[in-house]
């Protein structure tokens, strides 16, 4: 038994170190603003920058904002296709897969090259970045939403409703989103996660968000882009932790990551 | 003759509100296919068609002919072998440490442990991701100062840099292998114990059950997985051009710099180098999903 422990345990050390010497190494690295002592300077220079708060805040606004226009599109899409129209699913599927086999960099591009000229110029309103990040949100949201939906029985509880009177809009945001509640929190998180960091598109559309604001700074500092590293680490730990918090018990644990 | 008449209305009143109801069923998903063909569609084939276009408009397929021109193909096959790298490091190492945590017969907070790690890491990309990199094993980092008053040894005159090839590797291997782990944990929960009992009673020892049980079972999945990874890393932009500035020749940064400005001076170009970076995501995701289909068969 104590043979059969050995590489397992060995494994899970080189693991462990792999993902937290890192971090260790940027939390010291953090501490070195001032010469010779540690101090928690670099974090009081971020924190105390108005341009942090700025950049913050404006992607919490986009990102709940994404969130908002993710919700609204894809629950009452996904919900119809469950109810009526379940042979569009494999094609919701391949739509919501598709922003994975299209890259940030790449779709970015294309929303520049369509809507900077007439007839739409939209790249002079943030809501494309919007829309863009919509996008980005399909895989994550639709699958939670699909999951969600799978484990309710959509059709009598819309009976149910019907019978009692209850209009699309009644069933709809008093009984299908209260039934999704878990879902809809899973991915609006993880919606909240890669809006917050999330630089590609940002700096192509020239939007201060905080992605572009950490890019600044790593060119201009020395130890505050290690202070940020751990907010960002510590922001995305929280919008995760919330969601393994929500899913306890569910057997879902399906997570995917695309790319940044 | 009433009967008939009769008969003829209620058809048309049975027909008509089935017709109606066929209209508004397909109404429902409206907005959803509107927003994907606005936002999705209409640009990714908007540059498919400008691949294929002179920049009078006519068509013509010398721009994919110039993807093949040295500058573009060593951009492609730098990042591909960067991809093909930290796929198959996170594949290898992502695999032992999930079947370390679930069959290595640990205590299960360590898995539990695992995945909550797994989870935040794989989406811990990016800006931050390269900061952590650069604090750790950049010209001052915690690593490289280690090193130096330790040992004595100087790193980056010892040939290593971090704004290289095998640096770029190992940042993106810390998002690679924790999405191996998420990726690969359902395959190994479906790996039965029965099928490793029966093995060994049939005389079979850990060599043989892995060469001719485990893997051929696992194999799909786990080149499915690598695929996915490959894809994974190739589309990568945030923490390359923050790691290296620009300096590595990798698509995703070419693609972003002719965004910024046109650096191939052929906007045309620039949609076909972009169109062929989603041809190669599409065959990595396409070629995954059917290995996964595949092992879901086994893995019941």
């Amino acid at each position: 038994m104590k043979k059969q422990r050995f590489w397992p345990i060995m494994m899970i050390l080189l693991g462990a170190i792999y993902f937290l010497l890192p971090l260790f190494a940027t939390f010291e690295f953090s501490l070195r603003e001032r010469r010779g002592v540690y101090s928690f300077d670099s974090y009081n220079n971020v924190l105390g920058d108005p341009q942090f708060r700025d950049s913050f805040i404006y992607s919490v606004v986009l990102g709940l904002a994404t969130i908002a226009v993710s919700l609204i599109l894809i629950v009452p899409t996904a919900f119809w296709v469950h109810l009526k129209l379940p042979q569009l699913r494999p094609v919701m599927e391949f739509i919501t897969l598709l922003p994975f086999v299209v890259p940030p960099i790449v779709l970015v591009f294309g929303l520049i090259r369509i809507y900077s000229r007439p007839p739409f110029v939209l790249v002079s309103t943030p809501a494309l970045l919007v829309a863009g990040y919509v996008v980005l949100s399909f895989p994550y949201m639709y699958r939670a939403v699909d999951t969600g939906l799978r484990a309710i029985d959509v059709r009598s509880l819309t009976e149910a409703a019907q019978s009692l009177g209850a209009g699309w809009l009644t069933i709809l945001f008093r009984i299908i989103f209260p039934n999704l509640r878990v879902s809809l929190l899973n991915g609006a998180f993880l919606t909240f996660a890669i809006v917050l960091g999330e630089f590609t598109m940002a700096t192509m559309l020239n939007w201060p968000t905080f992605g572009p604001y950490l890019a600044l700074i790593g060119q201009n500092r020395a130890y505050e882009p290690a202070a940020l590293a751990i907010i960002s680490f510590g922001l995305t730990w929280i919008c995760i932790g919330l969601i393994q918090l929500l899913s306890r018990g569910s057997q879902e644990q399906g997570q995917l990551a695309g790319t940044r | 003759m009433v009967d008939k008449v009769l008969e003829k209305n209620a058809k048309q009143s049975a027909a008509r509100p089935r017709k109606w109801e066929v209209n508004l069923k397909w109404l429902g998903v409206v907005p959803f296919f509107i927003f994907s063909l606005l936002f999705l569609i209409l640009p990714s084939f908007n540059l498919l068609i400008g691949s294929f276009q002179d920049e009078a408009g006519n068509v013509t397929l010398a721009n994919i002919g110039n993807l093949f021109q040295p500058f573009i193909f060593n951009s492609y096959w730098l990042s591909i072998q960067v991809s093909a790298v930290t796929a198959l490091g996170g594949v290898i190492f992502g695999f032992g440490l999930a079947y370390a945590s679930i069959r290595g017969g640990l205590p299960s907070w360590i898995r539990g442990g695992l995945m909550t790690f797994s989870g935040v890491a794989s989406n811990f990309a990016g800006i931050p991701l390269a900061f952590a990199f650069i604090a750790t094993l950049g010209r001052t980092g915690f690593i490289t100062m280690l090193f130096k008053n330790v040992l004595g040894l100087n790193l980056y005159d010892a040939g290593f840099s971090l704004y290289t090839f095998w640096g770029l590797s190992l940042t993106y291997m810390y998002f690679q292998f924790p999405l191996m782990v998420l990726i690969i944990a359902p395959a190994i929960d479906g790996l039965k114990r029965q099928w490793r009992e029966a093995a060994e009673n049939l005389g079979a020892n850990s060599f043989q059950y892995w060469r001719y049980v485990a893997f051929p079972i696992l194999g799909p999945a786990l080149l499915g997985a690598g695929v996915l990874l490959f894809g994974n890393a190739f589309g990568a932009y945030a923490t390359a051009f923050a790691l290296t500035g620009g300096t590595l020749n990798l698509v995703p940064i070419q693609i972003g710099a002719q965004i910024r400005g046109d650096v191939l001076h052929n906007p045309n170009l620039g949609y076909a180098l972009a169109m062929g970076m989603v041809v190669i995501m599409a065959v990595s995701i396409g070629i995954s999903m059917l290995l996964q289909r595949r092992t879901a068969r086994w893995l019941q």
